[in-house]
C-alpha cells in the first residue's frame, strides 16, 4: 500500500479547465443564494469572465507540451489551438445566450417545469426573465469540450463526452417559445445521445480487450503488434468512431441534427453548431491520428464512404428545406462531411486545415444563427423561409450580413468559406483522397443552390405582409454579429496568419 | 542588328510625371462624384485641370530638352502593378521626346477644345458630365503615351476607348448615337483583342512587356515571330486609328458632340495607332514584310478615305473620312521606316492642329445654323461668320498642302519618302500618295466652297446666321495660327528632337524621280484637284441627292465596306449566337435543369426518411452501426478488397 504514487498534476497546464469548472460550480452556488432579479447580470458576467480568464490561461500556457494527471490529459499543439478556438467561439455563443434586448426576458424559459400551454406558461412567455441556470450549464458544457479534445485515454474521453452532452440536453429543452418542440428536441437528443454513448462505451470495452489499456499511446503500441485480435480492434474502432461521428453529425448518425437544431433555443443551436463541432472533430482527430495511426489504410475507405454520404445527404436534403434552422442544420451536416475530408487526409496539412475549417465555420455559423434570432414577429422567431421573402427591402443591413454569411457557406472567394474549403480539399488531394474532393466540390455546387435561394428570397422578392421585422439587436448580439462577420471576411482575405498558427500547432504528443 | 535601349531615371521636375495623369483623373473623379453640386463650376474645373497639365507638360518638355541627347528620357516606376509568377509589370511611366510631343499635343489642343466646349455645351444639361468624361479621356490618353511598358499602354488604350464610347453615345437618347457608340465599341474590340494577344505573345517570347527590354530583345527573335507580333499590334493600331479594315466606326463616331470629334476622333485618340507603331519602331523595323503590310494599309486607307470623303454631304462626315485618309498618310510614313517615322509624327502633330481647327470650325457653323450638318444646305456663310470662315480657310489650305502652310511641310515629304522605296513599289505607293493629295484637294475644296461660298441654300427657318462668341472663336484663331506655322517650325526641329527615339537618320535613298520634280508635281496635283472642285461647286449644288454613276454611288455607300461587314461578319455572327442560344436553352440548360430536378426529387424523397420519430432515427443509426462495423470487419477479414 505504501508505494501508491499520486499522479503528477500540472495545474498550470490544466488551468483553463479548472477555471471553467470552478466558475460553473460557483455559478450553481450563486443560483442558490442570489435574489432572482440580480442573477442574470452576475451570472452572465461570471460566465464571460471565466471564458476570458480561461482563454488568457490558454494563451499564457500556449507553449506547454505535456501529458499530465497520470496520462489522462494531453496538452499539445492541437489541444492548445482547439482550446483557444472553443473558448473564443464560446465567448461569442455566450454573447448570444446572454442577449435579453431582442426578446423580453431572453431566449430561455423562466421555469422549465411549467406545463406547456397553461396560464403560467403564457405569462412566462410574455416576458418573465429567463432561467439563469443556462450560464453554469453552458460553462460546464464548454469545460467538458475542453476536456474532450485534450483527453488522452478513452475513459477520460467518455467522461468528457458526458460532461459536455448532459448540459446540452438540458439547454435544448429551455426555449421560451414553442416549448413542446424544444422539449421534444431535448428528449430526442438525450435518447439518441445515450444510444451513441453506449456504442462509444462498448467500443472502449472492445479496445480494452484488444490492447489491455485505454490510453492512446498504449493503443498505438498495441496496433503495431500483429499478434493481437484484430476483430476486437476494428469492432472497437468502429464503435468509438461512431460515438464521435454522432456528436459531429455525420451520416447516418446525423438524424438527430435537424430536429434538435430546430427545436433548441437558437443561441444553444449556435453553441452546438460552433463549439460542439470543434470538440467532436478535435477528439476524432486525436483518436485517429494518435491511437489508430497504424491502421489508417483500413479505416480510411470506410470513413471515406461516411464522409461522402454525409456530404451528399447534407447537400441534397438542404435543397428542399423550408425552415431556416433546418436548412442550417443540413448545412452543418454537409460541413461535417467536409471536415471529415480534411480529417481523412491523414497528414499534417489534414490536421491543420481541419482546425482552420473548424474556426472559420464556427464564426460564420454563429453569425448566421445570430441573424436568425433577430428575424421575428409577435410569435417569436420567424424561421420559415417564406417569411424571409423581401427581407432585403425591409432591413438591408441584416439581410446583407446574412447574404454575406450565405456566400461564405457557399465558398465564394474573399470569405473564410472559400479559404477553409480550399485548405481541406488541398490537404485531401495531398493525402491522395481525390475521390473525396470530387464529391466535395460537387456537393458544394449543390449546396450553393439553397444558400443562393435564401439570398434571392431576401433581395429579389417583394416583401409580403407576413415578412417579419428584424428586431434591433442589443449590444451583445451586435458584438457577436460583428465578430462573426469580421472573422469570416478576415479569414477570407488574409488567411495566412491563422494558417500559420494551425500549421505550427499541428503536432500531437503521444 | 544589335540594339540596346535604355532609359534614364526621372529626376527633378520630371519626377512628377505621374501628376500629368493624376490631375485630369482627379478632376474627372471630382466631377463625377460630386454630381449636380458641381454643375455650376464643373466645366471650369475641367478646363483648369487640362490647362494646368499643359503648363506642367510644357515645363517638363523644356527640362527634357536641356538634357543630353543620349540621356533624353525620364523613367519612373510608381509601384508593382502586376506580379504573378514570371509576369512582372510595373506601374511605370516614361517621358521621352516621343511621349513629350504627344503630351504637348494632347494637353495643348485639349486645352483649346475644352475652352471651346464651355460655350458649345452651354445649353446641354449634361455639361458637367461631359467635362468629366473629357478629363477622363485626357488622363487615359496621357497614360497611354506615358506608360513605360505595353500593359500601361493597354491600360490607357482601354481608358481612351471607354471615354470615347461614353462620349460618342453622349446623347444616348438618340438611337443613332447609341448605335454609333456600340459600333465603335465592337470594332475596337477586334483591334484591342489583337493588341492584347500581341502583348501576350511579347510576354511569351520575351518574358517582359517593358519597352526597353522588349526593344532590346526583339532582334533575337525569329522573323516569323516578329511578323506575327507586328501584325497583331497593327491590328490594334488599325482598330483605334480607323484604318482598313476597321475604319467603319470612325465616321459614325461623329454622332458625338463636335468637341469630341475634334479632340478624340481627329486630333488625339485616333492617332494612338500611329503612336503605337512609332513607339514599337524597333519591332516594325526588324521585319521588312511587316513594314510593307503597314505601308499597304496606309496607302489603301488614304485612297479609300479620299474617295468616300468626296461623296459625302455631312460636314462632319467629310472631315471624318478625311481624318481616316490623313491617318493613312501617317501609317504610310511609319511603315516606310527610317527617317519617315519622324515625318509621320510631324504630320500627326500638324494634322492635330488643322483638323481640330476645322472640326471646331464645323461646330461653329453648326452652332450658327441650328445644328444643320448638310453642306448642300449651307453656302455664302463667309459674310456672316468672318472668323470661322478665315480660320477654316487656314485649315483647308493646310490640309491640302499649299505652301507655306503646315500641311505642305508635313505631307509632301511623306509623298517623297514613298517614292524612295525600292523598285516598282516606289511607283505604286508614291503614286497612291500623290493621287491622294489631289483627291484631298478636291473634296476639301468642295467642302469649303459649298459651306462658305456660292449661293445660299439654307433651310427656311434660318434668317441671319450668327458668328460664335469669342470663347469659341479664340481657340479657332489659335489653332489657325498653328495650322499656318506649325509645319514649317517642326519640319526642321522635330526630326532632331526625335532622334533618341528613332535612331540616327540613315543616308537617304534617292527617289525614283528628282526631288524638285516631285514637289512640283504634288503642288500641281493639289492645285488641279482644288481648281476642279472650285469650278464644279462655285455655283452651289443640288439640294437633294442626284442619281450618279457607279463610282459615286459606291463611294456614297462607303465603298460597300459596311455591306461587306454586314454580310461577312454580322449575319454569320447573328446566326452563330442564335445557334448558341438554342444550344444553351435546349442542351446546357436542359441538362442543368434536369440535374436540378433530379437533386430536388431525390431530396424530396430522402426527406421522408426524416420522420421525426426517435425510434426510426435509432433504427437508422443502428443500421449505420451494423454497416460500419460490418465494413471494418469485412475489410479486415478480407471479404472486401
Amino acid at each position: 500500500m505504501g508505494d501508491l504514487k499520486l499522479p503528477e498534476i500540472n495545474y498550470g497546464a490544466l488551468s483553463p479547465m479548472l477555471i471553467l469548472f470552478g466558475a460553473a460550480c460557483l455559478g450553481v452556488l450563486l443560483e442558490a443564494v442570489l435574489p432572482r432579479g440580480r442573477r442574470h447580470g452576475v451570472q452572465l458576467t461570471l460566465a464571460l469572465a471565466s471564458l476570458v480568464a480561461a482563454l488568457a490561461a490558454v494563451i499564457l500556457t500556449r507553449n506547454t507540451r505535456v501529458v499530465t494527471i497520470g496520462g489522462a490529459v494531453a496538452i499539445d499543439g492541437p489541444t492548445v489551438f482547439l482550446w483557444g478556438s472553443i473558448l473564443l467561439l464560446g465567448v461569442v455563443s455566450m454573447l448570444l445566450i446572454g442577449e435579453r434586448a431582442v426578446e423580453a426576458g431572453g431566449a430561455f424559459v423562466s421555469q422549465a417545469a411549467i406545463t406547456v400551454g397553461s396560464d403560467k406558461d403564457l405569462k412566462q412567455a410574455g416576458g418573465q426573465p429567463g432561467a439563469t441556470e443556462v450560464y453554469p450549464l453552458t460553462i460546464f458544457s464548454i469545460g467538458g469540450m475542453l476536456l474532450f479534445v485534450a483527453a488522452n485515454d478513452l475513459l477520460t474521453m467518455f467522461v468528457a463526452l458526458e460532461v459536455l452532452s448532459l448540459p446540452l440536453y438540458l439547454l435544448c429543452a429551455l426555449a421560451r417559445r414553442r416549448r413542446l418542440l424544444s422539449q421534444e428536441a431535448a428528449l430526442k437528443y438525450f435518447l439518441l445521445g445515450s444510444y451513441a454513448s453506449a456504442f462509444f462505451l462498448f467500443g472502449v470495452a472492445l479496445i480494452y480487450g484488444f490492447a489491455g489499456a485505454v490510453d492512446l499511446a498504449s493503443i498505438h503500441a498495441a496496433v503495431a503488434d500483429p499478434q493481437r485480435n484484430e476483430v476486437l480492434l476494428f469492432g472497437g474502432l468502429a464503435l468509438v468512431a461512431i460515438g464521435l461521428l454522432f456528436k459531429g453529425a455525420a451520416a447516418p448518425f446525423h438524424v438527430w441534427t435537424p430536429d434538435v437544431y430546430q427545436g433548441a433555443p437558437t443561441p444553444i443551436t449556435a453553441l452546438m453548431a460552433a463549439c460542439t463541432k470543434v470538440a467532436a472533430f478535435g477528439a476524432l482527430l486525436r483518436i485517429l491520428y494518435v491511437a489508430f495511426d497504424g491502421v489508417r489504410w483500413d479505416f480510411q475507405p470506410v470513413l471515406g464512404v461516411i464522409a461522402i454520404l454525409t456530404m451528399l445527404i447534407g447537400a441534397v436534403l438542404a435543397v428542399t428545406q423550408t425552415d431556416m434552422k433546418r436548412l442550417l442544420a443540413y448545412s452543418s451536416i454537409a460541413n461535417a462531411g467536409y471536415l471529415l475530408v480534411g480529417v481523412l487526409a491523414l497528414n499534417k496539412e489534414g490536421l491543420s486545415s481541419t482546425m482552420f475549417y473548424l474556426v472559420a465555420y464556427g464564426f460564420s455559423v454563429l453569425a448566421a444563427f445570430g441573424i436568425v434570432s433577430l428575424v421575428r414577429d409577435a410569435e417569436g422567431e420567424a424561421t420559415h423561409l417564406s417569411r424571409w421573402a423581401g427581407l432585403g427591402r425591409k432591413s438591408p443591413l441584416y439581410a446583407g450580413v446574412f447574404s454575406f454569411i450565405m456566400l461564405a457557406f457557399a465558398g465564394i472567394p474573399l470569405t473564410s468559406g472559400f479559404t477553409s474549403k480550399f485548405a481541406v480539399f488541398g490537404a485531401a488531394i495531398d493525402g491522395g483522397q481525390t475521390w473525396l474532393v470530387i464529391v466535395g466540390v460537387i456537393t458544394s455546387m449543390v449546396l450553393a443552390f439553397p444558400y443562393l435561394r435564401v439570398i434571392v428570397m431576401m433581395w429579389l422578392s417583394e416583401p409580403g405582409e407576413s415578412t417579419p421585422t428584424v428586431s434591433i439587436p442589443g449590444f451583445l448580439t451586435s458584438a457577436a454579429l460583428v465578430i462573426g462577420v469580421i472573422v469570416t471576411l478576415a479569414l477570407g482575405v488574409i488567411p495566412a496568419p491563422l494558417l500559420d498558427l494551425t500549421n505550427d500547432a499541428a503536432q500531437f504528443v503521444r | 542588328m544589335e540594339q540596346t535601349v535604355e532609359y534614364a531615371h526621372a529626376t527633378g521636375l520630371l519626377s512628377g510625371i505621374w501628376l500629368l495623369v493624376a490631375i485630369p483623373l482627379a478632376s474627372a473623379a471630382v466631377l463625377l462624384l460630386l454630381g449636380r453640386k458641381a454643375d455650376k463650376w464643373g466645366h471650369w474645373l475641367g478646363v483648369l485641370a487640362v490647362a494646368s497639365t499643359f503648363v506642367l507638360g510644357l515645363l517638363m518638355f523644356f527640362q527634357l530638352g536641356g538634357l543630353d541627347a543620349e540621356r533624353r528620357s525620364a523613367e519612373q516606376s510608381l509601384w508593382d502593378f502586376i506580379a504573378v509568377g514570371g509576369l512582372h509589370v510595373d506601374f511605370g511611366l516614361l517621358f521621352d521626346p516621343l511621349s513629350g510631343v504627344f503630351v504637348l499635343l494632347i494637353t495643348g489642343v485639349g486645352s483649346l477644345i475644352h475652352l471651346y466646349a464651355v460655350d458649345y455645351m452651354e445649353h446641354d444639361e449634361g455639361r458637367r458630365k461631359f467635362f468629366a468624361y473629357f478629363n477622363l479621356f485626357v488622363a487615359a490618353m496621357l497614360l497611354l503615351v506615358l506608360g513605360n511598358n505595353y500593359v500601361m499602354l493597354y491600360f490607357g488604350w482601354e481608358g481612351v476607348g471607354l471615354a470615347s464610347y461614353l462620349l460618342i453615345s453622349f446623347w444616348y437618347t438618340r438611337p443613332s448615337a447609341a448605335t454609333a457608340g456600340k459600333k465603335a465599341f465592337l470594332m475596337n474590340r477586334v483591334g484591342d483583342a489583337g493588341l492584347a494577344i500581341g502583348i501576350f505573345l511579347m510576354f511569351a517570347t520575351l518574358g517582359t512587356t517593358q519597352y526597353d527590354e522588349v526593344f532590346t530583345g526583339v532582334s533575337a527573335l525569329s522573323g516569323g515571330t516578329v511578323l506575327v507580333m507586328g501584325i497583331l499590334l497593327l491590328l490594334g493600331a488599325a482598330g483605334k486609328s480607323g484604318q482598313f479594315p476597321l475604319q467603319a466606326w470612325l465616321p459614325d463616331a461623329m454622332e458625338g458632340p463636335t468637341p469630341v470629334s475634334a479632340l478624340i476622333h481627329a486630333a488625339t485618340m485616333v492617332t494612338a495607332g500611329v503612336y503605337l507603331i512609332a513607339r514599337s519602331n524597333a519591332i516594325f523595323t526588324a521585319n521588312h514584310t511587316l513594314q510593307t503590310v503597314v505601308v499597304s494599309v496606309g496607302a489603301l486607307t488614304l485612297l479609300l478615305g479620299c474617295v468616300i470623303g468626296a461623296a459625302k454631304d455631312d460636314i462632319k462626315r467629310v472631315l471624318a473620312w478625311s481624318t481616316v485618309s490623313q491617318i493613312g498618310y501617317m501609317f504610310l510614313g511609319v511603315g516606310l521606316g527610317g527617317g519617315a517615322y519622324a515625318l509621320a509624327i510631324i504630320h500627326l502633330l500638324a494634322h492635330g492642329f488643322f483638323k481640330a481647327n476645322m472640326f471646331l470650325g464645323a461646330g461653329s457653323v453648326m452652332h450658327g445654323m441650328h445644328d444643320q450638318v448638310d453642306i448642300r444646305r449651307f453656302g455664302g456663310l463667309s459674310k456672316y461668320m468672318k472668323w470661322t470662315w478665315l480660320t477654316f480657310m487656314m485649315g483647308w489650305l493646310a490640309i491640302i498642302g499649299i505652301p507655306p502652310l503646315s500641311g505642305f511641310f508635313s505631307k509632301e515629304p511623306i509623298i517623297v519618302a514613298a517614292f524612295e522605296r525600292e523598285g516598282w513599289t516606289a511607283w505604286l505607293y508614291g503614286s497612291a500618295a500623290l493621287l491622294g493629295a489631289g483627291l484631298t484637294a478636291f473634296y476639301m475644296t468642295r467642302l469649303f466652297v459649298l459651306t462658305f461660298h456660292g449661293p445660299k441654300r439654307w433651310t427656311e427657318d434660318i434668317h441671319e446666321p450668327h458668328e460664335s462668341p469669342y470663347i469659341m472663336t479664340v481657340p479657332l484663331m489659335l489653332l489657325a495660327v498653328g495650322s499656318i506655322g506649325a509645319g514649317f517650325l517642326m519640319s526642321t526641329s522635330v526630326p532632331d528632337w526625335l532622334e533618341p527615339v528613332f535612331g540616327q537618320e540613315q543616308a537617304e535613298a534617292e527617289p525614283v524621280l528628282a526631288h524638285w520634280l516631285l514637289t512640283t508635281l504634288s503642288i500641281l496635283v493639289t492645285l488641279l484637284g482644288a481648281g476642279l472642285a472650285w469650278a464644279l461647286f462655285r455655283n452651289g449644288t443640288a439640294e437633294e441627292p442626284e442619281p450618279a454613276g457607279v463610282l459615286v454611288t459606291a463611294a456614297r455607300r462607303n465603298l460597300y465596306t459596311d455591306a461587306f461587314n454586314e454580310a461577312v461578319f454580322e449575319r454569320p455572327g447573328i446566326y452563330l449566337t442564335r445557334a448558341l442560344v438554342f444550344l444553351d436553352n435546349k442542351g446546357i440548360d436542359g441538362a442543368v435543369n434536369g440535374l436540378a430536378a433530379a437533386v430536388g426529387g431525390s431530396s424530396g424523397r430522402l426527406r421522408r426518411l426524416q420522420t421525426g420519430f426517435v425510434r426510426s432515427y435509432a433504427l437508422s443509426m443502428l443500421t449505420g452501426v451494423v454497416l460500419v462495423v460490418g465494413a471494418f470487419l469485412a475489410i479486415q477479414l478480407g471479404w472486401l478488397a
